[in-house]
C-alpha cells in the first residue's frame, strides 16, 4: 500500500514510530546544539571565561589530566566508591525486599521505618558518618549506601509484591512448597523488575558522589570539582562534571547488557 | 424434589443419542445427600462435602453455600454458573488455595488442607514461568518431585507431544501465542500426574475459534489420559462438549441447582453441538441459568 502520510504527519503523530536514522539525526543535533551554544556563549564572551570556559579549554585540560594520569586515578577512587556503596547496598537489599515484598511479617515492622528514613536527605547525615566512621573511604561508601539502600529497598519489596499471584498459586498445585516460593517462583519472577531497579537506582548512586566527597577527601571526581572551584578552574569542573556522566551512561549501558543476558525471555 | 428423565434418542447422522437426566434439587436447607442418578461413588476421587464460603466475618458476603458433590475416577465433571457465582472459589478450595468457612474436601479419601501436587490446575490467566522454556515449564512439577533426568525427559517428551508443541519446546511463553500457553500450561498439570486435574475457566480468555481448537485437543488429551477433571466454565456449549457430567450453579451463594448428565457418546466432535439432543441440553441449561440472572436483577 502506498505511504500517505507525509514524514511531518508521522513526526507529529503521538507514539508512532520514526525512522532510527531520523531518531539518531535528532539525538546528534541535540548534542551539536548544547554544544554549540556552549561554544557560543564562551568563544564569543557572552559569559566570561573565569565562569564559562571554552571546549578547547576543557578538551585540553582532558588532555593534559589524561595524559599524567590523574584524571585516570580520580575516577577510579570515585567508581570505587560508588560501585563498593552500591554493591554493599544491592546485596542487602534485593534479599530484604524480596522478603518484605512477600511476607506482611516482614514488611509491618520495616516499612513506616524505611519510609522515614528515605525521606531524610543524605547530606544531613553526613556529620553523623564522619563522627561515627570517620574520614576514610568508609564514610564515602556509608553515604551512598545510606542514599541507595532505602531507596532500592521500597522498589525491591514493590518488584515482588506485584509478581502475579497465580505463579504463585500455579507452583503450589507444582508441587512447590511455601518456604520454596520465594527462591523458586517470587525471585526469578520479580527478576527483570529487579534489575531495572537497580540500573535506575545505580545512577542515584552516582549523584551522591559529590556530595560524599564534600568533606574530607583528598581524591576523587567530586573532590577535585571543590578544589578546582577554590581556584576558579572552572575547566576541571567542568571535565568531572563530563567524566561523572559519562560514567553514568556506561554503568547504565552495562546494566541494561546484562539485564539482556540474564532475563533474556523479559520484554 | 422433582427428577426428570428425558429421553430424547432421535436417531441423528451420526447416529449419536443424548440421555439427559436431570435433577433439580429443592431449596430445602437441610438439604439431601448426593443426587447424582449414577452410582460411581464406588470410584469416588474427589468429594467435597457440605462447604460454605464466607468473606470476612460471620456478617461478609456468603460465596458458597452448603455445595456438596463428587468426582468419579476418570470422570470429567464440569461446573457452569453466571458469573460471581462462587464457582471459581470452589476450584481454589479444591486446590487449597483458599480455606473454605465450614465443610471439607477430600481427595482420595484424605482431606485437603492446603496445595499440593495431587492437585493439578490450569487457570484462566497465563500462569507459565515466563523465565522457563516451554521444556522447562512442563518439568517443573516432576522436578520438584525429585524424578531423575532421564525419566524427567521421557514425560516432557511425551507431553509436548500430546499437546502437538514438540517444535516449541525451546521457546519462551512470551513468544507463545494464548491457546499456546494454555496447551503448555494443561501440558505441565498433566506430567505431574494429578489425582484431579482442576480446570478454571482455562479458554475464556482465548478467541472463540482457538478455544474450539483447544476443546478438541482437551477431548483427544483426557480420552488417552484419563484423568480424573473438574473443569469451570460460564460456556454451555463447552461444558456439554467435555463433560460427561453438567452440574449447574445459582447466583450467589453459589449452590448446586441441577445435575445433568451428558451421555453423548465419545469420542466426541465438536459437531456434536448442532444435534438436536445437544441442543435441548443447552436450553434446558439456558433455561435454569437465566432463571438465576432474572433473580438477580
Amino acid at each position: 500500500m502506498a505511504q500517505r502520510r507525509t514524514a511531518w504527519t508521522r513526526l507529529t503523530t503521538p507514539f508512532a514510530n520514526i525512522p532510527a536514522s531520523t531518531a539518531t539525526t535528532l539525538a546528534l543535533a541535540m548534542w551539536i546544539a548544547v554544544i554549540g551554544g556552549w561554544a557560543l556563549l564562551s568563544y564569543g564572551r557572552v559569559v566570561p571565561n573565569m565562569f564559562l570556559p571554552t571546549p578547547g579549554t576543557v578538551l585540553e585540560t582532558t588532555y593534559r589530566m589524561s595524559l599524567d594520569g590523574s584524571l585516570f586515578y580520580h575516577t577510579l577512587t570515585s567508581a570505587k566508591v560508588v560501585i563498593l556503596g552500591f554493591i554493599v547496598s544491592s546485596l542487602i537489599a534485593v534479599p530484604l525486599g524480596l522478603w518484605m515484598g512477600t511476607y506482611r511479617a516482614v514488611q509491618a515492622p520495616l516499612e513506616p521505618l524505611v519510609n522515614f528514613i528515605r525521606y531524610l536527605p543524605v547530606t544531613s547525615f553526613v556529620p553523623l558518618f564522619i563522627l561515627w566512621i570517620g574520614i576514610g573511604i568508609e564514610q564515602r561508601i556509608a553515604v551512598i549506601f545510606f542514599g541507595t539502600f532505602f531507596q532500592q529497598l521500597v522498589m525491591i519489596s514493590d518488584c515482588a509484591r506485584s509478581v502475579s499471584r497465580d505463579l504463585v498459586n500455579a507452583s503450589y498445585t507444582l508441587g512447590t512448597k511455601r518456604s520454596e516460593a520465594v527462591w523458586h517462583v517470587i525471585f526469578p519472577a520479580a527478576l527483570p523488575a529487579i534489575l531495572d531497579t537497580l540500573r535506575v537506582t545505580m545512577g542515584w548512586a552516582w549523584t551522591y558522589l559529590v556530595v560524599a566527597e564534600l568533606v574530607a577527601a583528598s581524591s576523587g571526581l567530586g573532590y577535585i570539582s571543590l578544589k578546582a572551584m577554590r581556584g576558579f578552574q572552572v575547566d576541571v569542573i567542568f571535565m568531572a562534571i563530563a567524566a561523572i556522566g559519562l560514567l553514568g551512561l556506561i554503568t547504565d549501558t552495562a546494566f541494561r547488557i546484562l539485564r539482556a543476558r540474564v532475563a533474556p525471555w523479559a520484554p | 424434589m422433582g427428577t426428570l428423565i428425558l429421553n430424547a434418542s432421535s436417531p441423528t447422522a451420526a447416529g449419536s443419542r443424548v440421555v439427559m437426566t436431570e435433577t433439580i434439587r429443592t431449596n430445602n436447607p437441610a438439604g439431601e445427600a448426593h443426587t447424582a442418578s449414577d452410582s460411581r461413588s464406588a470410584g469416588t476421587t474427589m468429594a467435597i462435602e457440605d462447604v460454605t464460603l464466607r468473606y470476612g466475618d460471620a456478617n461478609g458476603v456468603l460465596a458458597l453455600d452448603d455445595v456438596s458433590l463428587e468426582v468419579a475416577k476418570n470422570e470429567f465433571c464440569v461446573i457452569v454458573g453466571p458469573s460471581g457465582c462462587g464457582k471459581s472459589s470452589l476450584l481454589y478450595l479444591a486446590a487449597g488455595l483458599n480455606d473454605a468457612t465450614s465443610g471439607c474436601i477430600k481427595v482420595d479419601g484424605r482431606e485437603v488442607i492446603e496445595p499440593g501436587p495431587d492437585r493439578g490446575m490450569v487457570f484462566q490467566s497465563y500462569t507459565l514461568f515466563p523465565w522457563l522454556t516451554v521444556r522447562a515449564n512442563i518439568e517443573y512439577g516432576p522436578k520438584r518431585k525429585g524424578l531423575p533426568a532421564e525419566q524427567r525427559r521421557q514425560i516432557v517428551d511425551q507431553y509436548l507431544n500430546e499437546v502437538g508443541l514438540t517444535p516449541f519446546a525451546d521457546h519462551y511463553p512470551a513468544q507463545l501465542s494464548g491457546g499456546m500457553k494454555q496447551r503448555v500450561a494443561i501440558a505441565r498439570a498433566l506430567a505431574n500426574d494429578p489425582a484431579v486435574l482442576l480446570m478454571d475457566e482455562p479458554f475464556g480468555a482465548l478467541d472463540s475459534q482457538t478455544r474450539g481448537t483447544m476443546q478438541k485437543l482437551l477431548l483427544r488429551v483426557w480420552e488417552r489420559q484419563q484423568k480424573t477433571v473438574l473443569f469451570v466454565t460460564h460456556d454451555i456449549d463447552e461444558a456439554l462438549v467435555l463433560g460427561d457430567r453438567v452440574l449447574v450453579m445459582t447466583a450467589r451463594p453459589g449452590k448446586i441447582k441441577a445435575e445433568i448428565k451428558v451421555d453423548i457418546p465419545r469420542p466426541r466432535s465438536m459437531d456434536v453441538i448442532l444435534e438436536p439432543d445437544f441442543i435441548a441440553l443447552k436450553r434446558r441449561i439456558l433455561g435454569l441459568l437465566h432463571d438465576e440472572i432474572d433473580e438477580d436483577h
